[in-house]
Formats: C-alpha cells, sequence, structure tokens
C-alpha cells in the first residue's frame, strides 16, 4: 500500500526516519482532497442534469439554507483540517528537535556549493559523508544569499541564511548516495548547486574518519577550490582556538573561569544566563553566534554593552572554529563536545 | 429585444439613449473621460495585453524546460523570464484584472449609481497603473531583474542587475492600486439607489468590497517594503542585509504581510463573479446570501493573519509556525462554506450551460482542489518537504490561474454583451472553455508530481529523472496557450461583427441588467428603486421600478 501510492504519487524513496512518518500523513490528506474535489464535481454535473433549464422563463423557488446545513458546511471541513493539522504540527516539532545524541557538521552555502566540516575532523565540499542510522545535526549558515537545503528522499528542508545559524536533524535509515538541492533561489548557479549525501554504514564511516584523521586522505570531494591549496588548518577546536587569539576574543573572555571584561568561555556552552532585561536563556550555538554578529542583542546581566561586530570580520567556517572551540572549554572533563539536553531547545524569536 | 422594450414601457422608462460607446468617439474623449465604464474598458485592454505578455513569457519558459540542461537560452536569461512573467501576471494582470476592468464598469451598475464617487481619482488610478506598468516592464527588459517577483534579500540587494526602477514601478502600481480601492469603498457606501440595503448589496459588489478592504490595509506596507529594499540598494542602509547589520528574513515578514493578502486581493473579486453568474446560470437565488457575503469578510480579515506560512522552513520559531498554520486553515474554511453554497445554488435551479458556466465548473474544481493543497501546504510538516518545489508552483497556480483566470474569463464572457450590446459565438466559446480547461489540468497536475518528486523550483535546469513530467506540463501550456488565442480572435470578431443583443441576453437578474446594454454615458436616465433581493428568480416582475429622483 505504501509503496504503491508513493509511485502512483511520484514521492521519492524513503531514506530517512521522517519519510514514511510524513508520506502517510501525505497520503491521508492527499486522499481526501481527491475525493473532495471530486465530489464537488460530480455534485455539480448531477445537478445539472437533474435541474436543467426547460424554459427560456422558468422560474425556481427561493430556497435559504438551514442554518444547521451551514453550520456543517464550516464543521465537516474544519474538523479535518484541524486533525491534518495536530498531525503534521506534532511531526513538524519532531523535525525541529534534534535528539541529544545527535552528530554535528557545520555547514556553509555559497554561491554555488555546500560545504561540510566535521568538529573533529575534516572538511569537504558538496560531498556530505554521514552513518546510517544515527541523528545527524547539521548546523547551517550562508556566506552570500539565503539557501535552502533539501534532500527530497529525506523529507527535510531548511533555509540557511547569513548571519544565522539554522538547524535541521535526520536519521538516515538506508545507505545510499542521495542528492542535495538548492531550494531558495540564488542567482544564476541557483539549479545547479547540487550536493550529494552518501549515507555509509556505521562501521564504513568510521574507517572512514579515522582514515580522514591518518591523514591518508588529504584530497577533499568534489572540485578543488583555493582551500585546497591552504595549510593544513587542523581540527575545529584548535582553528578556533587560534581565532580566538587573533582576533582577540581572549582579551576580554577569559577561558579559565576568572571574571573579565567580558562572561568568562569556560563551561559557557550550555549555561543558562539571566540577561540584562530579566530573560534567561540558554548559551547554544544560535547564541554564540547571534552575540559575535549582533552582540548587543543580547547582553548578560552585570556586564557592560562594550563589544564589537564581528559580522564582516569572521566568515561562516571561522564562527564555526570559534563556537566549536568555546564547545570545548568545559571544566568537568568528561561533559566534553555537544551533549547536555536544554541546549538543543529550539530557540524562539529568533 | 421585444420583451425587455415591453418591460422598459411598463417601467415608464424613458427610450433607449446614446450608449456610452457612441457618445464621443475621438481619441480624447477616452483618454480624458470620467465615465466608469470608459476607464473599466480601457483597463480591460491594458490587463488583456499585459496578460498575453506574461503568457508568452511562461511559454518561453516552458519551452526551456523541455530539456534538463541548457536549452533556448542562459541561465541569467531564464531568471529575467521568469522574473518577468511574476511581476507582469501578479502586479500589472492579476490584482488590477477583475476589480479595475470589471469591477469599474459593473460595479456602479449594479449599485444603481449613475458613477464612482470619485470619477477623476478613478482616471487618474488608470494612469498611474499605467505610468507604473510601463516603468517596471521597461526596467526589467532594460535592466534584466533577475529576483523573482518576490525580491529576497540579500539577493535582492546585492545582485548586480538593476531594480531600482522596478521596485519604483511596482511602488507606483501600489497608489492605483489604493486609489481603486478608496474609490469602490466610498461608492458602496454612499451611492446605493433607494432600496439597497446592505443585505441586498448583490455578491460581486461584496467580493470588491472586501478587496477593496485588503487593498487600502495592505499596499502601504507593499510599498514600504520596496522602499526600503531600494534605499538599502541605492543608500546602502543596513536593514536587510545582514553583513550590514540588517535581517533578510524580516524582508520576508514585510513581504509577505502584503503578498499573501494580495493572494485574495486577487481570488476574492472572482468569487464575486463566480457568485453572481452561478444565480444567473442557474435561475436561482444565491444559496446563503450572507455566509457568502460574510464569509468575503472573512477571508479579507484572516488573509491579514497568515503570512507566517510562506516562512516554515525560513528559521521561524516552532511556535509560530503552529499558530500561522492553523490560522491558514480559516481561510479554507470561508472557502469551504462560498463552494458550498454555489453548489446549493445550483439545486433546483434552471441550469443552462452556456460558457460562463462551463467555467463556473472549472473553477469549482480548481478552487476546491487548490484550496486544500492549499490546506496541505499549511500542515507544516508536509510543507517541509514541499515548500520552494514545484508543488507550490501547481499549488498557486491552481488558485491564480485556476481560479482566478476562470473567474476572469466567466466575467469576460458574461458581461461582454453588457459592456458592448453585442453577442460573441457560443459554440466557439465553449471549444475555447473546455481547450483551456483541459490545457489548465494539463499544464499544472504534472507539476504538482514534479513537486512530490522533490523539483525545486525556479530551476534552470534539473536533474534529468524530472524530464518526463516536464514535457508533460509543457504540452499542458501549449494547449492553454491555443485556448487563449481562440477566445481572443472570436471575441474581436464579435466586437466588430457580432450580432447585436437585446438588453438582458441572459435573462439575469442582476441589478446591472436594468440598464441597456451597452449603457447610456450616465447609465440610468431614472435611479432604479429596487425592490426585490438581488437574483430573485419566482417572479418575472423586473427587480426595481425607476422613480423620479
Amino acid at each position: 500500500m505504501n509503496e504503491t501510492l508513493r509511485r502512483f504519487l511520484f514521492l521519492p524513496d524513503q531514506a530517512s526516519t521522517f519519510a514514511s512518518q510524513v508520506d502517510h500523513l501525505h497520503y491521508f490528506v492527499i486522499l481526501t482532497t481527491f475525493v473532495m474535489s471530486t465530489a464537488v464535481g460530480l455534485t455539480a454535473i448531477l445537478f445539472f442534469i437533474l435541474y436543467r433549464r426547460r424554459s427560456e422563463t422558468q422560474t425556481t423557488p427561493h430556497i435559504e439554507p438551514a442554518p444547521l446545513l451551514e453550520a456543517a458546511f464550516v464543521i465537516v471541513p474544519l474538523s479535518f483540517f484541524l486533525l491534518w493539522w495536530v498531525i503534521g504540527y506534532r511531526t513538524s516539532i519532531e523535525l525541529a528537535t534534534p535528539p541529544a545524541d545527535a552528530m554535528d557538521v557545520y555547514v556553509q552555502g555559497k554561491k554555488w556549493m555546500w560545504k561540510f566540516a566535521y568538529p573533529g575532523g575534516p572538511n569537504a565540499v558538496n560531498v556530505l559523508r554521514v552513518p546510517s542510522g544515527r541523528p545527524v545535526r547539521l548546523l547551517m549558515t550562508s556566506r552570500d544569499v539565503i539557501h535552502s537545503f533539501y534532500v527530497p528522499e529525506f523529507r527535510v528542508k531548511q533555509d540557511v541564511i547569513p548571519g544565522r545559524y539554522s538547524q535541521i536533524w535526520f536519521n538516515a535509515t538506508a545507505p545510499g548516495r542521495y542528492q542535495i538541492l538548492c531550494a531558495e533561489y540564488c542567482g544564476a548557479g541557483h539549479s545547479i548547486m547540487r550536493g550529494e549525501v552518501i549515507v555509509l554504514k556505521a562501521e564504513e564511516y568510521e574507517d572512514w574518519v579515522s582514515a580522514q584523521h591518518r591523514g591518508l586522505a588529504t584530497k577533499q570531494d568534489g572540485p578543488p577550490t583555493a582551500l585546497d591549496f591552504a595549510p593544513p588548518l587542523g581540527n575545529l577546536v584548535d582553528q578556533g582556538r587560534r581565532l580566538a587569539q587573533e582576533q582577540g576574543c581572549v582579551k576580554c573572555h577569559s577561558v579559565d573561569g576568572s571574571q573579565h571584561i567580558g562572561p568568562t568561555w569556560l563551561d559557557l556552552y550550555g549555561r543558562r544566563e539571566k540577561l540584562s532585561d530579566g530573560r534567561i536563556i540558554t548559551v547554544d550555538e544560535g547564541y554564540i553566534t547571534e552575540s559575535m554578529m549582533d552582540p548587543f542583542a543580547k547582553i548578560v546581566d552585570g556586564f557592560k554593552p562594550v563589544m564589537p561586530s564581528f559580522a564582516n570580520k569572521l566568515a561562516g567556517p571561522e564562527v564555526a572554529a570559534i563556537v566549536e572551540y568555546i564547545k570545548s572549554l568545559q571544566s568537568d572533563a568528561v561533559r566534553t563536545g555537544p551533549s547536555e539536553g536544554p541546549a538543543y531547545a529550539p530557540v524562539r524569536g529568533r | 429585444m421585444r420583451q425587455s422594450e415591453e418591460d422598459r414601457e411598463k417601467l415608464g422608462a424613458p427610450p433607449a439613449h446614446e450608449s456610452y460607446l457612441t457618445d464621443g468617439t475621438t481619441v480624447m474623449s477616452w483618454l480624458n473621460t470620467r465615465d466608469h465604464k470608459r476607464v473599466g474598458v480601457m483597463f480591460l485592454v491594458a490587463v488583456v495585453f499585459f496578460l498575453f505578455l506574461g503568457g508568452v513569457f511562461a511559454l518561453a519558459i516552458r519551452m526551456k524546460l523541455l530539456y534538463p540542461g541548457p536549452f533556448l537560452f542562459d541561465a541569467l536569461t531564464y531568471n529575467r523570464l521568469f522574473t518577468l512573467h511574476g511581476v507582469t501576471m501578479i502586479f500589472l494582470f492579476m490584482i488590477p484584472a477583475i476589480p479595475s476592468a470589471f469591477g469599474n464598469f459593473v460595479l456602479p451598475l449594479m449599485i444603481g449609481a449613475r458613477d464612482v464617487a470619485f470619477p477623476r481619482l478613478n482616471l487618474a488610478s488608470f494612469y498611474v497603473y499605467l505610468a507604473g506598468a510601463v516603468l517596471a516592464v521597461w526596467a526589467m527588459v532594460h535592466g534584466g531583474a533577475d529576483t523573482g517577483w518576490t525580491f529576497y534579500t540579500p539577493y535582492s540587494t546585492t545582485t548586480p542587475t538593476m531594480l531600482f526602477p522596478l521596485l519604483l514601478g511596482v511602488f507606483i502600481i501600489g497608489f492605483s492600486s489604493i486609489m481603486t480601492g478608496i474609490n469602490f469603498i466610498v461608492t458602496v457606501h454612499t451611492l446605493r439607489a433607494p432600496g439597497i440595503g446592505w443585505m441586498r448589496v448583490p455578491l460581486f459588489v461584496w467580493g470588491i468590497y472586501a478587496t477593496s478592504v485588503i487593498q487600502v490595509l495592505a499596499t502601504p506596507v507593499l510599498g514600504l517594503t520596496v522602499l526600503l529594499v531600494a534605499l538599502e540598494r541605492v543608500l546602502g542602509f543596513g536593514i536587510f542585509d545582514p553583513a550590514r547589520g540588517g535581517d533578510p528574513v524580516l524582508f520576508q515578514h514585510f513581504f509577505w504581510f502584503y503578498s499573501h493578502p494580495a493572494v485574495y486581493i486577487m481570488v476574492l473579486p472572482a468569487m464575486g463573479v463566480i457568485s453572481e453568474c452561478v444565480a444567473t446560470f442557474s435561475r436561482k437565488n444565491p444559496f446563503g446570501y450572507k455566509a457568502i457575503a460574510f464569509s468575503s469578510l472573512g477571508i479579507a480579515f484572516v488573509g491579514f493573519f497568515t503570512w507566517g506560512h510562506h516562512l516554515f522552513v525560513a528559521g521561524q520559531s516552532v511556535f509560530d509556525n503552529g499558530v500561522f498554520g492553523v490560522l491558514s486553515m480559516f481561510v479554507g474554511i470561508f472557502t469551504a462554506v462560498k463552494v458550498f453554497n454555489w453548489v446549493g445554488t445550483m439545486y433546483r435551479g434552471a441550469i443552462s450551460f452556456k460558457t460562463p458556466f462551463a467555467y463556473i465548473c472549472g473553477f469549482l474544481f480548481f478552487l476546491v482542489f487548490g484550496g486544500m493543497t492549499g490546506v496541505a501546504l499549511a500542515t507544516v510538516a508536509l510543507d517541509v518537504h514541499w515548500h520552494d518545489t514545484y508543488f507550490v508552483v501547481a499549488h498557486f497556480h491552481f488558485i491564480m490561474v485556476g481560479a482566478v483566470i476562470m473567474g476572469f474569463l466567466a466575467a469576460l464572457h458574461y458581461w461582454f454583451p453588457k459592456m458592448f450590446g453585442r453577442t460573441y459565438h457560443e459554440g466557439w466559446g465553449l471549444v475555447a472553455a473546455s481547450l483551456i480547461i483541459l490545457g489548465f489540468n494539463a499544464t499544472f497536475i504534472p507539476q504538482f508530481l514534479l513537486g512530490n518528486n522533490g523539483m525545486p523550483r525556479r530551476y534552470y535546469q534539473y536533474p534529468e529523472h524530472f524530464q518526463a513530467l516536464n514535457v508533460a506540463s509543457t504540452a499542458g501550456a501549449t494547449l492553454l496557450g491555443f485556448g487563449f488565442i481562440i477566445i481572443f480572435i472570436y471575441l474581436v470578431i464579435a466586437l466588430r461583427w457580432g450580432p447585436r443583443c437585446e438588453q438582458n441576453p441572459w435573462r439575469s437578474k442582476g441589478f446591472e441588467w436594468l440598464t441597456p446594454s451597452p449603457p447610456p454615458t450616465h447609465n440610468f436616465d431614472k435611479i432604479p428603486h429596487i425592490t426585490q433581493d438581488p437574483h430573485d428568480y419566482r417572479t418575472h416582475a423586473p427587480s426595481g421600478v425607476y422613480t423620479d429622483v
């Protein structure tokens, strides 16, 4: 049944945990739509057959609908619509809430390519390798205009916006190769801004990662870019540490917990901070990025609004590197990397 | 002919006067007219020209999409073509099409007025529209804007193509829209003939009235938004470009705050046309008059609170997604109420299958299918897959081409005798209607499937597995094009050589048929006193008597 309907509606293969869930709602909604529009059409035809004009001067009775009938006109479609909405909204909350054990990959869109950076390891252009059966969270930003990350087989899509980090997650179920398409119009190369997700079996993925670490595979995927000829940068945390020195971040932010001009970075990630306007927020990737781009948007209580904006000074991967560096600064040695629950709560109002 | 003459004598009306068409035949008498009917006809000529232009761009796009790789022209030209297509169809054709052309012509007739409340403002509205339209088309052809009609930032603030004159053109056209809106609101409030209480106002007038409210309230927001984009481009303001501290998503909120209600600016008048035509061709009173009238106002109101459903994957909060999703569904409810009441109007009527009725059938199918796919798109999780794919393209073409053009063509055929006093060839009318409805389905049903299959919109090149459906869609578009050409030919023939018709060829009891067709310059020698509800087919008695006012 699932397979027949999927083919009938031209839906792509179902390659993530969302796909079949979304498709089942799709079948329900589209079949109702078919039935309703056909029913309206058939009723019109039936009335035409039954009530053809018999003479040019024919008169007709004056008919007003009963209030109960008008109420039915509202209640019947409304109950269908609300049912769809409830199911669809629940699924969408799931789509917006990555599980705590998700693996992170940073994504940068630019005209007209996708760049991927793994926190502990390699970079790649246009080819994203992920293990199957494990949730993957993508932290995405754009370097120029708005793009949109879309993998039809996963039924996921999210706009990639300059100056912001947006996130998306999926759990790929079937090893294989799937096309990444850009879904937000971004200029002359919009239609060829394509990439590929390669879903590997878990052990193949581990092999690939360790091969990258051993330096056996230094060549990047995809066509060579200027970055290929730059000296090796080390992993994101190392890059972030060096950038924090170069950009002067550590002049105001300590990394050992001591008080200074700005909040300390030690244990910053995942901390609940009180803002100057009384709100309480949880520090996550979004907040850290926002504070670099627009420092006065959310000032932590007790600090002065003195930080300059880094909006034009840092490129996407550099922001990612600094975020990863901050995330690595945890006093509890066991708590490394992104792991604590509340940090993933969707950030409201951003 | 005989019967209507008798009617007129019974009513004590003076004999037929010189029609508005023969009252001055010089070019200046048209260009300098203050007659709402002539302004309406000039708008009609203009919008038909822009429909033709937009259609040519659409066909060029469809021809390119026959092949997945580069074909006919390059990517930049393709991007300019879909911008031209979108801007022309939406701002130059669809928004003024029914309100400014048919609304202008029949609204005063329907409420028994001699003209609109502000005839000079009405003429000004036409020239402002024309100036904006000429500027916009010149700007697109000369400057090659490639942003799409949505002007999303920061693409629109950074693209090297010339955008400023186009934005200025859209800004200017907005004023025309506001002028027309104000004019209609005041006309409906102040110039109704005796006997036309609010619950006797024809349903087309209700549709236009609701549209005018949206035009007056929403259009300023569009004007300000395009002005901000222009300022950002010209003076380097940092409103939307994050590189200058702006927020690109803010633009999307502003833009859709106008452009979503704009969909109802386009579709409400079409719904009004259908309400009139269903009653006339079924010879039945509108089933649930109040439900149809108030649902127009309901759509106008709720339409202002649904814009966020364009931002489900743009990083809007999950909470906002849910709220905008459920609010969008209320538009669906109001529309459903209308649909059921139109079908109810046919019940126990006396249906005559004339060309406008064929368009009613097409309209009902397209509106229900297009509307329900709209509700499906408001179901957040489903939108994630469909967003920015051909599914969305097919959905809004079902509403805008399906419903709005069906309404436009129904209006054109229904009021053609009223406007020009001649009739067209009914057989060709039905042939063209079937061709258009068939061609339309063949064009856009494959696009729904393309969207399901995952093809994003605005794609110059596409992966090869999308080709079959694209070819099907192009074939359908060609049929659609032939349909329009046939209509154009037989209507132009009818205009010149069509047989003259009597005052009320459809034997409709809509109030606009109380004057001769074509009407004299001042519509009514004596203002009719309306004594019946619109479309009361229980008796043959005319719905109004002439008084000495």
